[in-house]
């Protein structure tokens, strides 16, 4: 504080601009005291003798202040000056300050908050070196299924490591959930696998120790992990002798080489440990293509020439490798890489709704501007007057402009700083409330780039609203309503227009955004609309657990075991239904230890082309009754069965969809064989459910196979068992601590020490599924809301003040027998009619720039018209209200009385 | 408000205090009354608009300013011409000469 007060000492020193006022002070006191001596001594009494001084003298701050303008300091004094009327001005007008400044703060701080998660999520550099050179890797392949592009496969990645001209470097990386298990209990962690070049690519150094090198990744390599910083200290509370610490992770001990910095992410991840990818180059075949692939680009190379670079090793590739068994290595040469900026591709689709709702706020600042604007205009005409005696004595039109100005952007500035810090208090809201669909979240921050932002949208505000009564007021014709006396000409049509144009602008505007959050919400309920698969997810209580390879070998005790904790749970009082899977629907759950997709073959349909494979499908693995628990209806056949499980029946349950897409009819899947290899011995259909959708509702619901939770000669597998399983279970209690304790009691009854982990609802998998869509209908909807009242604010402000200035004419047409009701009506009419001509504007808006919002929508037109037309009728009912408040109070007008009143 | 308080023909306020100023450093209240004397009290100004004329000139350079202490030892600011300013007082007297005799041949003719 005290630096600030200091410097501003130096700058007035420095400007001498109070020097010169003191100087001025004193020079007339001296001269008043001259003249009160002179008046004492022609005799007067000494009050008479003083005040007959001060009226020879003449108004002293009157002629103070024009000899200040006769000094025309220098403009920064004269704007200091300026600022300094325009903060005394306010400061002599409580009311409308305070109206009008929270108005702004609101605008602002709306404003502010957004731009920081635009500015953080899209605009700024990845936090890392050079950023713009870091791209990521993907391949599409039209033979392997459509469907959104996919990663790298191991070969490929060694293929272009040593073949590429493009990168300085270029790494593999995949992430997984392990279990440390050398403490008291089995811990499960989040992992990062990556390669040695990831992040070499990214420039990022540990803090302790080293980076994986090539050696780490070779077969035969002593095992080794690497730290993030939080699990270092919550697990081994910063040891600094931590390096060469041994870790067990999944009963494999692996020495610790290096800690990371605090404060590193790894793109959105925060996992606990970074393993190294094992490699070997012998096992490699073409595809698995299950890891993610980044890189740095070599200086002055583009994304273009990398990709060219790229498609040129493919060819290479299909022929160095092996392929899977059964596939033509061929199947493989239409491979395509896609390399884009990492930045875009960690984005992702989020980009849309963010500048969306940048727009849709920036509209809400206008129609706030706009409300000040009014605000600032009816003040203006007040002070008309002062104003125009201003002009006739000599102040310059750029000086009243600066008046007037000075006002405008003091109380921006002042909007600013509120908004500055309710929009400090409303991203602390947002970073925890936001999707965890928005990518970056966390690194968002109000910084400096975020700070000058608001400092330009403030002045930029402040201009917009100050400078509309600028033009009409700083004008020289000012002058000229001197002769009109104030009063007569004072609703002249010309002055009004000013505010009627704001008005229909903001009607418009708010028009836009009643649009816009009408299509979002009528998206979200069509969302809502989509049955998911499964019914009623509040009452589905999922508990996820693991029963390791080392404290668990048997594949038969894991079922057993499994099935046992599903027979206690059976037993806890409101509990319906139970049963468990391997991956949770909607929950875009993986794991390494099951395959999760793949293609399925077909037995009574040989394949066209033997060489290609045949699409992929979704894999599911589930226990007897898991259909019944979550509410999936069974459309043809039967459920799997205990007894199918123990016997080891090779049966399957295929999703609705795959059905009629394979034999056209659900009915007639049932008995046909399918498999998941070339070589594996074939399954029959015994069941065809509904659908799931586990892309979320607003993709298509994906095809799914269901396989038993135990099987053999799957996959190449002797027998299949999923060690981590999610039990559902259903309960009116679901979420509630004392199911859990009971749940607990159940699993730990059964094997003791058992963690409970991924516990939630399938309620909340849905949120998360919807979790974007509903947050940018609840953005939109709030700004839509803000929207609303400052555009009712600014019709019932034009409205009330036309009121008010026409009392007389009202009083007059009352007395010439109007009525009441046509007195209102003409109000009301009048507010009507802005209303329409808003509406207008707003609808022909609305259907261009709704256009942008496209991709955000779901079974909703952009040119909906029930959306267009609830809105304009909703519009016009309020402006007719918001206008009838105020005429009502003109039709109260006693005629005699204002008659008198004149 | 005095009747015979004439108003000062714009620029006129101009010449009368650099007349004033034209034999010795003055201050605001010393400038007003010398004008009311010289006047016989037909030139009362409204004082406070000497002031703006003082810290235009001054800007113009036509005159200075210094404080200075009084004979009743108090602190009071002295304006003096400069050369620039009597070369101004110059010029603009022969300019008022000249304006005046002719509005003063005007208002002497008589009428038929």
């Amino acid at each position: 504080m005290r630096w600030i007060r200091e410097s501003w000492r130096r700058l007035r020193a420095f400007t001498r601009f109070d020097a010169l006022e003191r100087g001025l002070d004193e020079e007339i006191r001296f001269h008043i005291e001259r003249q009160v001596d002179k008046n004492l001594r022609a005799g007067l009494t000494p009050d008479e003798a003083r005040r007959q001084a001060y009226i020879q003298f003449g108004g002293v701050e009157r002629f103070k202040a024009s000899t200040r303008d006769e000094l025309r300091p220098a403009l920064l004094q004269d704007s200091l000056l300026d600022l300094r009327y325009g903060v005394r001005a306010l400061r002599r007008a409580p009311a409308f300050t305070l109206v009008a400044a929270v108005t702004l703060a609101l605008g602002i701080g709306a404003t502010t908050a957004v731009f920081t998660v635009v500015h953080g999520v899209l605009i700024k550099p990845l936090p890392f070196r050079e950023s713009d050179a870091l791209v990521s890797l993907k391949h599409t392949a039209k033979d392997v299924g459509a469907g959104p592009p996919v990663g790298i496969s191991l070969s490929l990645f060694v293929s272009y490591a040593s073949h590429n001209r493009s990168f300085d470097a270029l790494g593999v990386w995949s992430r997984g959930t392990e279990y440390v298990t050398d403490g008291p209990r089995p811990e499960e962690v989040t992992v990062l696998n990556v390669s040695a070049g990831t992040l070499r690519a990214l420039g990022i150094r540990p803090a302790r120790g080293r980076w994986f090198s090539e050696a780490d990744q070779a077969p035969e390599a002593p095992e080794t992990v690497i730290l993030m910083d939080g699990y270092w200290r919550r697990r081994f509370g910063r040891d600094p002798a931590i390096l060469g610490r041994r870790v067990t992770v999944d009963s494999r001990p692996r020495v610790v080489v290096g800690v990371m910095p605090a404060g590193f992410r790894f793109l959105d991840e925060s996992p606990d440990l970074v393993l190294p990818v094992r490699i070997d180059p012998v096992a490699l075949t073409l595809g698995g293509f299950n890891y993610e692939a980044l890189a740095r680009l070599a200086p002055g190379v583009t994304v273009e020439q990398a990709s060219t670079d790229l498609r040129r090793i493919v060819p290479l590739w299909v022929e160095a490798w092996p392929s899977f068994p059964g596939i033509d290595r061929h199947a493989f040469a239409d491979t395509t890489p896609l390399v884009r900026p990492l930045k875009d591709e960690l984005v992702g689709d989020a980009d849309t709704m963010l500048w969306v709702l940048m727009g849709t706020i920036g509209i809400v600042l206008l129609i706030a501007c706009a409300n000040v604007a009014n605000l600032v205009l009816v003040r203006a005409q007040g002070r008309h007057h002062e104003l125009a005696i201003h002009a006739a004595l000599g102040a310059g039109r750029g000086r009243i402009a600066r008046q007037l100005l000075a006002e405008s952007l003091v109380l921006g500035l002042l909007g600013g700083t509120l908004g500055l810090l309710l929009a400090a208090a409303g991203l602390r809201v947002l970073t925890t409330v936001g999707p965890v669909s928005i990518p970056r979240l966390r690194e968002i921050t109000l910084d400096p780039t975020v700070l000058v932002f608001t400092l330009v949208t403030s002045l930029a505000s402040a201009l917009l609203f100050g400078g509309i009564p600028v033009a009409k007021f700083g004008g020289r014709r000012v002058a000229l309503t001197l002769r009109a006396g104030g009063r007569g000409s004072s609703d002249s049509q010309e002055r009004n227009r000013a505010r009627n144009v704001l008005v229909v602008a903001q009607v418009a505007l708010a028009l836009i955004l009643l649009v816009g959050s009408g299509l979002m919400v009528r998206t979200f309920v069509a969302l809502r609309a989509v049955p998911p698969g499964f019914t009623d997810p509040d009452h589905v209580q999922l508990v996820r657990v693991t029963l390791s390879e080392a404290e668990v070998g048997e594949p038969e005790l894991v079922l057993r075991l499994q099935r046992d904790m599903l027979d206690r749970l059976a037993t806890i009082p409101g509990v319906t239904r139970v049963s468990f899977t391997a991956n949770v629907p909607m929950a875009g759950e993986r794991s390494r230890s099951i395959f999760t997709r793949s293609s399925i073959w077909r037995e009574d349909v040989p394949m066209a082309d033997p060489s290609k494979p045949p699409p992929i499908r979704w894999f599911r693995y589930v226990a007897p009754g898991f259909f019944h628990t979550i509410g999936t209806h069974l459309v043809a056949g039967r459920d799997f069965t205990w007894v199918d499980l123990e016997q080891r029946r090779p049966v399957a349950v295929i999703s609705e969809n795959l059905a009629r897409e394979l034999w056209l009819e659900p009915r007639a899947a049932l008995g046909k064989r399918i498999r998941e290899g070339d070589g594996s011995p074939w399954r029959e259909v015994i069941g065809v459910v509904g659908d799931v959708y586990d892309e979320g509702v607003h993709r298509q619901a994906s095809s799914i196979v269901y396989w038993p939770s135990f099987m053999e000669n799957f996959c190449g597998q002797q027998v299949t068992v999923p060690r981590a399983v999610t039990f559902a279970i259903r309960s009116s209690n679901a979420g509630s601590e004392r199911l859990l304790t009971q749940v607990r009691g159940a699993i730990s009854s059964v094997k003791a020490d058992v963690p409970l982990t991924r516990v939630r609802t399938l309620a909340d998998v849905y949120a998360r599924s919807l979790a974007a869509t509903s947050f940018a209908a609840t953005m939109l909807a709030v700004a839509a809301a803000m929207a609303l009242v400052l555009g009712v604010i600014g019709i019932y402000g034009v409205i009330a003040y036309a009121v008010t200035q026409r009392r007389r004419e009202i009083g007059i047409r009352a007395a010439l027998g109007a009525s009441r009701g046509e007195l209102a009506g003409m109000y009301v009419r009048r507010g009507v009619k802005l209303a329409l001509a808003g509406v207008a504007c707003g609808l022909a808006c609305a259907a261009v720039l709704t256009q942008l919002m496209e991709t955000l929508l779901f079974r909703t037109s952009p040119l909906d018209p029930t959306i267009y037309g609830l809105v304009s009728l909703g519009l016009v009912g309020i402006a007719a209200l918001a206008s009838y408040v105020p005429a009502r109070g003109a039709a109260q007008v006693d005629p005699m009385q204002t008659l008198r009143g004149v | 408000m005095t009747k015979e308080r004439s108003d000062l023909l714009q620029g006129t306020l101009d010449l009368l205090v650099l007349k004033a100023l034209q034999l010795e450093p003055m201050h605001g209240w010393g400038i007003t009354e010398r004008i009311e004397q010289w006047s016989e009290r037909v030139l009362q100004l409204g004082q406070g608009t000497l002031y703006p004329a003082l810290y235009r000139l001054e800007r113009q350079g036509s005159i200075k300013s210094e404080w200075k202490v009084t004979e009743n030892s108090r602190r009071a600011r002295y304006y003096s011409l400069t050369r620039q300013g009597r070369r101004q007082l110059d010029s603009e007297l022969a300019q008022w000469r000249r304006t005046s005799r002719a509005v003063n041949q005007v208002l002497e003719v008589t009428t038929p």
